[in-house]
């Protein structure tokens, strides 16, 4: 399984921004991966190796959190509230006496599906604006360029915070607000790659062969300009994880019951002087997802291309 | 370079005239009608008199069309005044000024202690010519970016609150209640600024002057300050003015985690009562942030690096 998603994810990365650099040469080995390479560059790095499979494991607890326990994250033996970290019990109980890592299981869901929702938003908003500015150009690109400057000149979380101001509390609402705040450096990006890439040669000499707009567009500039803008979607998955669960932290999140990652951190802020396992072992899932997805990214951002 | 400050400070008021109608649409014009949110948010009883509502709504002036609302509170937001909070009834303005230099202690702390932090690894993991050393401090910012804020701030007032007792677990009592608030701000930011600094100061070392500095005599140290340093400080420089406004803005997280009064609180308090003026003001603010910060950096420029001064004085002249 992990194996599966280093493949297309490493021939995300050498596939799409590889071939413009060499185009025709890259294009046989770019469409098949070479396992022995794939093999000896993630042995290089056990980093990434295990960053791979902390996402991998994150997602199986969103959609399957019962391969990981049978608990009720909901239910809870009250006579067994503040237990630590045990066999029985691997993140401890909480106050009710709720297993805290089936909470933490169950509220994978929660948070990857806010953080999806945010990631979405942000990439297909922020992308159409980038590529209309940047192929339209003119005065339509100045118009959204300023758009977007404005976006940039709010700081995100307080964007966030105006957006949930007026959308009202919830995961999805949350979603959207984070996803919105981060709308301005999607547009930014894709921007410059489609102007880079509509400048290239073949561009031009598919436009003089009399290609109309639009398969240009979808044939040359899409495919070329979309390398950065994926490695700026791993990236936002880490910064939206910890937005979404520092706004759900704030308490505009789920409602109580629902065990969201910001949530249980701040229930167990209030027993933070004798059950340290409360805020510690949760938090550290964010933590480690967030630096699992950011290591990602910076493996996807040329390291693999340039690694010959 | 008189022209260049004009030029700059008429792009900050169009930047912030921006921001405060974004703003507006989002808040003022999005949810439909602010008026009842407010009424809802203010009384925890399911009812509300139409007739209040009605009231409520000439008193803030929802009544009247949405362009004439939006010029009548931009005329008044230039003067300063963003309207009274709707949860305390207090101006907006004087509102956030009160809590305003609580939060830049707390900024200002962090900030210092994120540029010698963030600096001093970058320029000391590029320095030394020990590989685990250089490997180890490298691997430091991704970590530093990748925690959430208030994980680290409870963990340190668990450790060394609780366990340790040596600082404060809240309030906003003096230097000793500021380490640990300021240190949990500090660590994303300085994790930022020395990943931006390790890697420009890498291209900098790789330069021409670098190799000359060394062929006429200098030491690795002053190489690596005066020369490589100092031309390596501009990227580090512009982020740094960028993460000013973020600074401000994790100190919603910041002072909710250690219960310290300032303009974080003030924030989070605002969302929660859905005081639609406050936070709107709070927006604004966030934004007159940014582009101060920001004139300043390029105002600064030209000290680190004369070349500038030359360039955007004839960019000036031109236009």
């Amino acid at each position: 399984m992990s194996q599966d998603l280093i493949d297309d994810a490493t021939g995300a990365a050498l596939g799409l921004p590889a071939r413009p650099v060499e185009p025709g040469s890259a294009h046989e080995p770019g469409r098949h991966v070479d396992l022995r390479r794939v093999r000896r560059f993630l042995v290089r790095r056990p980093g990434l190796l295990l960053s791979a499979l902390i996402v991998v494991l994150v997602v199986l607890a969103s959609f399957w959190p019962e391969l990981f326990t049978s608990k009720d994250p909901l239910k809870g033996v009250p006579s067994e509230n503040f237990r630590g970290p045990s066999g029985a019990h691997w993140f401890g109980t909480d106050e009710l006496g709720r297993d805290v890592f089936s909470r933490v299981v169950h509220g994978a869901q929660l948070s990857l599906k806010a953080t999806l929702i945010a990631v979405a938003v942000a990439f297909v908003v922020g992308s159409l604006i980038g590529l209309v500015a940047g192929f339209v150009g003119r005065w339509v690109d100045d118009v959204l360029m300023r758009f977007v400057d404005v976006l940039l000149s709010i700081p995100a979380l307080f964007l966030s915070l105006a957006l949930v101001t007026a959308l009202g509390y919830g995961t999805v609402k949350v979603a959207v607000a984070v996803g919105i705040a981060s709308v301005a450096s999607f547009a930014r990006v894709t921007r410059s790659e489609v102007l880079r890439v509509r400048q290239s040669v073949f561009v031009e000499a598919s436009l003089s062969c009399g290609a109309r707009w639009y398969s240009v567009l979808g044939r040359h500039v899409l495919p070329n300009a979309a390398g950065p803008v994926i490695v700026l979607a791993t990236l936002d998955f880490g910064s939206s994880i910890l937005a979404v669960s520092a706004l759900s932290f704030l308490g505009y999140g789920a409602p109580p019951p629902a065990p969201e990652w910001g949530t249980l951190i701040s229930d167990g802020r209030n027993y933070l002087a004798n059950a340290w396992w409360l805020t510690a072992l949760p938090g550290l899932a964010i933590a480690a997802t967030v630096l699992a997805t950011n290591r990602i990214a910076r493996a996807l951002d040329g390291e693999w291309s340039r690694q010959r | 370079m008189r022209g260049y400050v004009i030029k700059r400070v008429a792009q900050a008021i169009g930047v912030l005239w921006a921001a405060y109608t974004v703003s507006f649409l989002v808040l003022d014009f999005l949810p439909g009608d602010p008026v009842s949110a407010m009424a809802g948010a203010g009384a925890d009883t399911g009812q509300v008199d139409p007739a209040q509502l009605a009231a409520l709504r000439h008193q803030y002036g929802f009544d009247k069309p949405i362009l004439v609302q939006y010029a009548d509170y931009l005329g008044k937001a230039v003067r300063g005044d963003f309207g009274d909070a709707v949860s305390t009834g207090r101006p907006v303005t004087s509102t956030l000024a009160d809590a305003l230099p609580q939060t830049l202690q707390l900024t200002g702390a962090a900030l210092l202690l994120a540029v010698l932090l963030g600096g001093g690894l970058a320029v000391l993991a590029t320095y030394t010519s020990q590989r685990w050393l250089r490997q180890l401090l490298l691997s430091l910012p991704p970590l530093g970016v990748s925690v959430p804020t208030f994980w680290t701030g409870l963990l340190l007032v668990e450790t060394f609150s609780f366990r340790l007792h040596w600082f404060p677990a809240f309030g906003n009592d003096g230097i000793r209640g500021l380490v640990l608030p300021a240190v949990t701000l500090a660590i994303p930011t300085g994790a930022q600024v020395a990943q931006v600094l390790a890697k420009s100061l890498l291209t900098a070392l790789d330069q021409a002057y670098v190799e000359t500095a060394r062929a006429k005599g200098a030491g690795r140290w002053r190489v690596h300050l005066r020369h490589a340093l100092r031309n390596a400080s501009l990227p580090a420089l512009t982020v740094v003015g960028l993460l000013v406004g973020q600074l401000i803005a994790g100190s919603v997280v910041v002072e909710t985690v250690f219960s310290r009064d300032g303009l974080g609180r003030v924030t989070a308090a605002a969302v929660t009562a859905q005081d639609i003026p406050l936070v709107q003001g709070v927006v604004v603010f966030g934004a007159l942030i940014f582009v101060v910060t920001n004139l300043v950096v390029d105002l600064v420029y030209p000290l680190l690096d004369p070349r500038i001064v030359v360039a955007s004085g004839r960019k000036a002249g031109l236009a």
